[in-house]
């Protein structure tokens, strides 16, 4: 019973995460400006996030996590460099 | 090797899915928010629905099961969660912030002028 619950749920959720990677890759290609696109990487990788952590939950498995860990620094440094060069031009000055 | 949730109590499972299923949702509202909302200083706000409650949820769901499923308290997924709250912040003002900055060099009248306090 328990398991037949948890089942759905995970697959649900994953369902809804898929569904919103592809919303925010709509908005990724369509722009209209850089800011836009790089907005859209960063909910784009929060979504995949989302999306190893619940794929932990289905298989009972504790790697998901540290992969889902690892997306989320390098995406902030990502986030952070793309906008620094947004602003000034260059990353490192 | 069996799956963990086999001997799970179902009030457990429940609470897991309501946490799963809430934080995918919110994540997708957030998505829908950030596709259909005219500017971006608008759209920069819809995002944040997936990395508050949408990463809350979703860690606090994982929580729970691994305590659960391993019989001991693993709290581990709090890292991100602590990690995404403290780093979107500065992401999103960045980001804001160049945006501003390319409107106003531009002066495409998205953006106001800058406010000057010496001339008032």
């Amino acid at each position: 019973m328990s398991a037949i619950i948890l089942f759905t749920a995970v697959s649900v959720a994953q369902i809804m995460l898929v569904a919103a990677m592809a919303i925010v890759s709509i908005r990724m290609f369509v722009g209209p400006r850089a800011q836009d696109r790089i907005l859209g990487l960063d909910t784009f990788y929060i979504n995949a996030m989302l999306l190893l952590v619940t794929f932990g939950v289905g298989t009972g498995r504790v790697v998901y996590f540290e992969a889902a860990l690892v997306i989320g620094m390098i995406g902030f440094v990502a986030t952070v460099a793309l906008a620094k060069f947004l602003m000034r031009g260059e990353v490192i000055e | 090797m069996m799956h963990p949730a086999m001997d799970m109590p179902v009030w457990v499972a429940a609470l897991v899915a309501f946490f799963l299923v809430l934080g995918a949702l919110l994540a997708l509202i957030g998505a829908i928010g950030f596709l259909r909302l005219p500017s971006f200083y608008q759209r920069i706000h819809a995002p944040t629905l997936g990395t508050s409650w949408g990463i809350g949820g979703v860690m606090l769901g994982s929580m729970i099961f691994f305590s659960v499923a391993s019989s001991r308290l693993a709290i581990h997924e709090i890292l991100i969660g602590i990690f995404v709250t403290v780093t979107t912040p500065i992401t999103l003002m960045m980001l804001a912030r160049a945006a501003l900055h390319r409107d106003r060099a531009e002066a495409n009248g998205e953006a106001p002028p800058k406010h000057n306090p010496e001339h008032r």
